[in-house]
């Protein structure tokens, strides 16, 4: 199986660029949406053909060499040992070179860094292991969202055929109008995290407790992917993150929808729900925000992330459960849930409450509701 | 440095000279710095055996898209482990294995200047690796979070991160007696007439190297202790809710990180810099410059460490000074490839095994280099920092470079070593094997890098499988060929044929022209007066 995949490797090659793989191979950038990322585009290329040129040429002296000034044919050895006319040269050509490339690098640095008259501004925060959208300043101001990988885990542990999105698909992804500004501020719950969408040119580290910034003004409607790049713990690999790029009305309809439904989820805070009603829907949240620390077992996996099946808070007083699952906790890998709504919350709480032999009381979605800040 | 033989102080051929001990306690008590030198290079080897099979589970896990073989945080305990072992384990300890065998006999001195902290220097190193081979046994497992152990994912790691961070502590010490041994020995221990512009370039380099190990191993003891102490005694220097910053740890981190690169490359170096003129039988070009180059990189990596930090958010200024003196190393390396090449130039060439390896290391090296400079640039790194560029990048520097060297250096004086040769057609299967599978295995990785695949992820989408299934295929070769460099080395010491007084031709530094084949257990003592030709 392993063998005649390699085989099938080379035979894709040797047939030119794997034509016939269902997937064409990435070698280079992505395809520019951005001035930016077409910037850093050409920059490389310039200087990859000044490399591939002064390689060349010091390596064409060195086959030179090897070829005529062998002992085999007969070359006998001169003994010079310095120049320094050629000394000086081959240091000062250098020098003059690297000034030629470090302007037109200098002039994206600059351009790179100037975050200011921003259309929209999008505070981008990373959880272990999961992108949180807030939008601050712009259309769609208070919109605020989680954004979690969607691809099944049977297709990572290969009980499933890959989809094609494979590890890049996601159920919410960040949405912007097409030509406008985005200013993106990055920050991190936990630990540091890397926010990337290689197609805008745009990369910067999420680090906790501090808040940095990026921008990208995205030049064509699409979706557009990258991944977390900075290690972050066991599932850095799993946090894709993915943005919509729509036209300016598309983007105000949806902007009016996003807030309708937001004051449509309000309302069912008050209302009391069943036991299996809220185990039910908990078993989902579960599986969607805790399991990978908690496990399915809800024996967790300690030192870093501790068990639920018999913990005291878990099987405590209700509030103090609410409280840490609201607020997270200090320099531990949990993190605040506040995102999720009051019954999310709620469903959740009483899942883990009334599973793996843990047997405490339900909690209803106005509990949340009053614990709230 | 063509020299006027004038007193052949053969060392003593008989009697007690391995100090009153046999077996294995000769080797746990010897001060002599041939036998150090011994352990220090098998030791390496060792551990360059245990980073690879390391590094072959992350490749076996990367053959194709989906987890199959080991579980995402084992995979992270792997990439960290394959660094800090490679690093620490098997890259630094056979270059000071090359210092304590070559340094006093190509300076004619007769040991090194403390021989008991030499032996303590060694012999601290296998209890360090110990330690780190034990953290996979603690709670929680080893580390992952990768070599650069930032903060705060160290934080949340297990009884194991506190195993890792004692055993840097441990092979910091290891390494700082080591170079002050090195520094005091070269300083003070050169025979009458061996002038610092004399000596081999070997000794230049590793002088340098020996300063910049005592200026930084400090600096990543302080970094990792910092770390203990927020983990375990509630200090906050790298958590913000406590006025920390985790981008500190980054800082000073990488205030060593980046001379520990050349602290790997510069005896390297070193070692290409008495090969290529052996081997081309004529004179290294520009010897005067390439001291000076050398000097200009040490001084250098101490004021670019924050190029490996372009994307934490550094004000432009930071980023633009970062760039232009990062750019700015280039001129330097250049003049040493360009000296390199020189010496070849209107040679008279041979290409024995150790010859091979250095050409290898020069070509591929200076690849390496090139996507430094490509590196170097802040939006172009801002696109490829923390992809498998830098991944691809790294290893042309550190296998292509450093590993390479070892090896050449290794064919190169095995015969000054064990008085045998080694078997030549078998030693250049090794060098085209290496060469091959390394390419294989690493040149796809600039294709991976480009396309976005991040580093250190056990899982990657679709479009990566093609690269990911070739790099692994030649890092399977490519271990496979390391075993046969142990075959090469082991044949040559049991059955290896009796060396020539001078295996080769072009040899001209001490260890050639003063002592005999093999080199004897006390050498140059009584230290021999030099009448060394002016180096011109």
């Amino acid at each position: 199986m392993r063998g005649s995949k390699a085989l099938a490797v080379l035979a894709g090659l040797a047939a030119g660029a794997g034509s016939g793989a269902a997937h064409a191979i990435a070698w280079y950038f992505q395809t520019p949406a951005s001035k930016m990322a077409q910037d850093i585009d050409t920059l490389h290329q310039v200087i990859m053909w000044i490399i591939v040129v002064i390689f060349v040429g010091v390596f064409g002296f060195m086959f030179y060499a090897i070829y005529a000034h062998r002992k085999s044919v007969g070359h006998k050895a001169a003994q010079f040992h310095e120049n320094t006319t050629v000394e000086i040269l081959w240091t000062v050509i250098p020098a003059i070179i690297l000034v030629a490339i470090a302007w037109p690098a200098t002039k994206v640095v600059i351009a790179q860094k100037d975050t200011s008259a921003a259309d929209l501004t999008i505070k981008v925060t990373g959880y272990q292991w999961k992108w949180g959208y807030d939008y601050l300043r712009g259309e769609g101001e208070g919109i605020s969202f989680v954004s979690m990988l969607t691809t099944p885990r049977e297709q990572i542990e290969g009980g499933a055929p890959k989809g094609e999105r494979y590890l890049l698909e996601v159920d919410h992804g960040m949405v912007v109008p097409v030509g406008k500004k985005v200013r993106v501020l990055t920050t991190a719950a936990d630990v540091i995290h890397s926010w990337w969408i290689p197609a805008f040119g745009a990369k910067q580290d999420a680090i906790p407790g501090f808040v940095r910034d990026t921008w990208f003004r995205a030049e064509k409607t699409g979706t557009f992917r990258g991944q977390c790049v900075e290690l972050c713990g066991e599932e850095h690999g799993f946090m894709p993150i993915v943005v919509r790029v729509v036209s300016e009305p598309e983007y105000a309809k949806g902007v009016g929808e996003r807030k309708a439904m937001a004051s449509r989820s309000a309302e069912d805070d008050t209302k009391a729900l069943a036991l299996a009603e809220l185990v039910g829907r908990g078993e989902k949240v579960y599986a969607a925000n805790c399991v990978a620390c908690h496990q399915p077992t809800g024996r967790g996996a300690p030192p870093a992330f501790p068990p639920l099946a018999g913990s005291k808070v878990v099987n405590g007083p209700e509030q103090a459960q609410i409280d840490l699952v609201l607020n997270g906790k200090p320099n531990t890998a949990m993190q605040s849930f506040k995102q999720l709504s009051n019954t999310e919350l709620a469903a959740v709480i009483t899942f883990t409450r009334s599973s793996w032999g843990n047997k405490a009381s339900d909690v209803q979605p106005a509990e949340i509701k009053a614990r709230r800040k | 440095m063509s020299a006027v033989v004038h007193d052949h102080s053969h060392g003593h051929e008989h009697g007690d000279h391995h100090g009153g001990y046999s077996g294995l306690m000769r080797w746990v008590t010897t001060t002599n710095h041939k036998d150090i030198g011994t352990m220090y290079l098998w030791f390496s080897f060792t551990m360059f055996l245990v980073g690879g099979v390391m590094a072959l589970v992350i490749r076996a896990e990367l053959f194709s898209p989906g987890l199959q073989i080991v579980d995402p945080d084992f995979f992270n305990q792997m990439t960290t482990m394959h660094g800090l072992i490679m690093v620490f384990g098997a890259i630094m300890p056979a270059f000071v294995g090359f210092a304590n065998w070559l340094i006093p006999i190509q300076i004619g001195a007769p040991d090194m200047a403390f021989a008991r902290m030499n032996n303590w220097s060694f012999w601290i190193l296998p209890f360090a690796a110990l330690l780190l081979i034990l953290s996979f046994f603690a709670p929680g497992g080893a580390p992952g979070v990768g070599w650069t152990l930032y903060a705060p994912l160290t934080v949340q790691m297990g009884a194991g991160m506190d195993f890792t961070i004692f055993a840097i502590h441990l092979l910091g010490m290891s390494s700082i007696m080591g170079s002050i041994n090195i520094i005091t020995t070269i300083l003070n221990m050169r025979a009458p007439g061996m002038t610092l512009m004399r000596m081999p370039l070997f000794c230049w380099t590793w002088l340098i190297t020996a300063y910049l190990l005592v200026a930084v191993m400090p600096v990543l003891a302080g970094a990792v202790t910092m770390t203990l102490t927020d983990r375990h005694f509630g200090t906050s220097f790298f958590n913000a809710a406590g006025g920390g910053d985790p981008v500190l740890y980054q800082h000073i981190f990488w205030f060593f990180g980046h001379p520990e690169v050349y602290i790997i490359a510069l005896p390297a170096f070193g070692v290409i810099s008495q090969i290529i003129p052996a081997f081309s039988r004529k004179p290294l070009f520009g010897y005067a410059s390439m001291v000076y180059a050398t000097t200009a990189i040490a001084i250098l990596s101490f004021i670019v460490w924050a190029h490996h930090m372009y994307t934490v958010g550094m004000p432009v200024t930071g980023q633009l000074f970062f760039m232009y003196a990062t750019a700015l190393i280039a001129v330097p390396t250049g003049v040493k490839v360009f000296n390199w090449v020189a010496t070849m130039w209107k040679g008279s060439l041979t290409f024995e095994t150790p010859m091979l390896f250095a050409i290898g290391f020069l070509f591929l090296f200076t690849l390496g280099g090139f996507t430094g400079l490509v590196l170097s640039m802040v939006p172009i790194d801002i696109q490829l920092h923390d992809t498998y560029y830098v991944v691809a990048h790294f290893h042309y520097v550190m296998v292509a470079g450093a590993l390479f060297a070892a090896f050449g250096g290794v064919y190169f004086w095995l015969p000054k070593w064990t008085g045998r040769m080694y078997d030549e057609t078998l030693g250049r299967i090794h060098f085209w094997l290496t060469m091959i599978f390394f390419n294989i295995t690493f040149f796809v990785q600039h294709f991976s890098g480009l396309a976005g695949m991040p580093r250190r992820i056990p899982d990657y989408p679709l479009m990566f499988e093609t690269w990911n299934n070739i790099s692994s295929i030649g890092a399977f070769g490519f271990a496979l060929s390391q075993l046969l460099f142990l075959y090469v080395v082991l044949k040559c010491i049991r059955s290896g044929a009796q060396a020539p007084e001078k295996p080769w031709e072009g040899a001209d530094s001490l260890e050639w022209t003063h002592l005999p084949t093999p080199a004897p257990y006390h050498s140059f003592d009584p230290q021999p007066v030099l009448e060394l030709e002016e180096r011109p």
